[in-house]
């Protein structure tokens, strides 16, 4: 692929995630929003952060089926009281990789 | 730079870091597999900078590496990139009345990390749009140089050292955490939960993401109008 055909393609790609970040945002700042939609959009974040974390726990990525007890798992569950307990985030997530790391070793 | 501005530049980096953290094995093992599909480096560089958006890059690569066509390419980086709609509508309620100038270059960071990093941070209170702008800004960073990384030098870093893949995961669980400030938050994880684990198995794309994130919120909004008119 030459310079241009790059340009092209990165351009394209670059509306396509711009867009849908930008035009919600320029329009709603700049409206009164009824209250009904700010009630339902206060429960997106942990909607849209579950349905992230979810399936890359319970489920196999390649072949697209459902696996209980992967390390993602069970790393998670003492990740998840660690931070209930600490409310730490930068402490949660290096609780999480040092778990992770050595589920890794004993796992294989 | 005055104090203040110091002390904004602060709490940024300070907010910022997990992401780059997990950002940085991302972005290198992303730079490899673009090096292995043949992308020299100025345009892994080129497509960091023009489109901030790891998983539409990563299938990006994939879809060259398969031979597949701009339009195909695009398309699907418009179909993957839809959830940030959902996420900018939310972050909107902290952003509003901002000028269209600062909007204009916030949207260019609204990455599912910083969204939730910063989307936790407004609800907290004691947050300002500079400091969620730094946020934007470090990650976006942080991923250039990543990418770069990988693929000029990523086949030679050794994969998956300290734990660092879990990075992005255990952020995620954290600021999950950080939601549950009610028991409408917890049935409304719950659900989404559930329903985006079937939706991923049953139904194949990623629709999943924004699919089951819309529905367990209307079902958590629906709930919590029921209970609150029969009270």
């Amino acid at each position: 692929m030459t310079f241009s055909d790059y340009l092209l393609l990165f351009g394209g790609m670059g509306l396509a995630t711009y867009l849908p970040r930008a035009l919600p945002l320029l329009y709603l700042a700049h409206k009164k929003m009824p209250q009904w939609l700010i009630d339902w959009l206060s429960l997106i974040p942990v909607a849209i952060l579950s349905a992230l974390i979810a399936p890359s726990l319970l489920t196999d990525a390649a072949t697209r089926s459902f696996a209980f007890g992967k390390l993602e798992l069970l790393v998670a569950i003492p990740t998840l009281l660690f931070s209930l307990k600490t409310k730490s985030l930068g402490g949660t997530v290096l609780m999480g990789m040092l778990l992770y790391w050595l589920g890794g070793m004993v796992w294989g | 730079m005055t104090q203040d501005q110091k002390q904004t530049l602060r709490q940024g980096a300070a907010a910022a870091w997990p992401i780059c953290l997990g950002y940085f094995p991302i972005g290198l093992a992303l730079g490899v597999l673009a090096q292995k599909a043949g992308l020299p480096w100025w345009a892994v560089a080129m497509m960091s900078v023009m489109v901030f958006a790891g998983s539409a890059q990563f299938i990006c690569v994939a879809m060259i590496a398969a031979g597949a066509s701009t339009p195909a390419i695009i398309l699907t980086t418009f179909v993957v990139n839809l959830r940030h709609v959902l996420m900018s509508s939310a972050l909107a309620v902290y952003l509003q009345g901002i000028n269209r100038k600062f909007l204009a270059l916030y949207a260019y960071g609204v990455t599912d990390e910083s969204f939730a990093v910063n989307l936790t941070k407004f609800r907290a209170g004691n947050w300002g749009r500079w400091q969620a702008l730094i946020v934007n800004h470090m990650a976006n960073s942080v991923w250039i140089l990543a990418t770069i990384c990988g693929a000029l030098i990523g086949q030679f870093v050794p994969q998956g050292a300290f734990g660092v893949d879990y990075a992005l995961t255990g952020m995620f669980i954290c600021l999950l955490v950080f939601q549950l400030q009610g028991r409408i938050y917890i049935i409304t994880g719950i659900l989404a939960a559930g329903l985006s684990t079937l939706w991923y198995l049953l139904i194949p794309g990623d629709s999943y993401i924004v699919g089951a994130s819309m529905s367990a919120a209307t079902i958590g909004y629906l709930l919590k109008k029921r209970y609150r008119r029969s009270q």
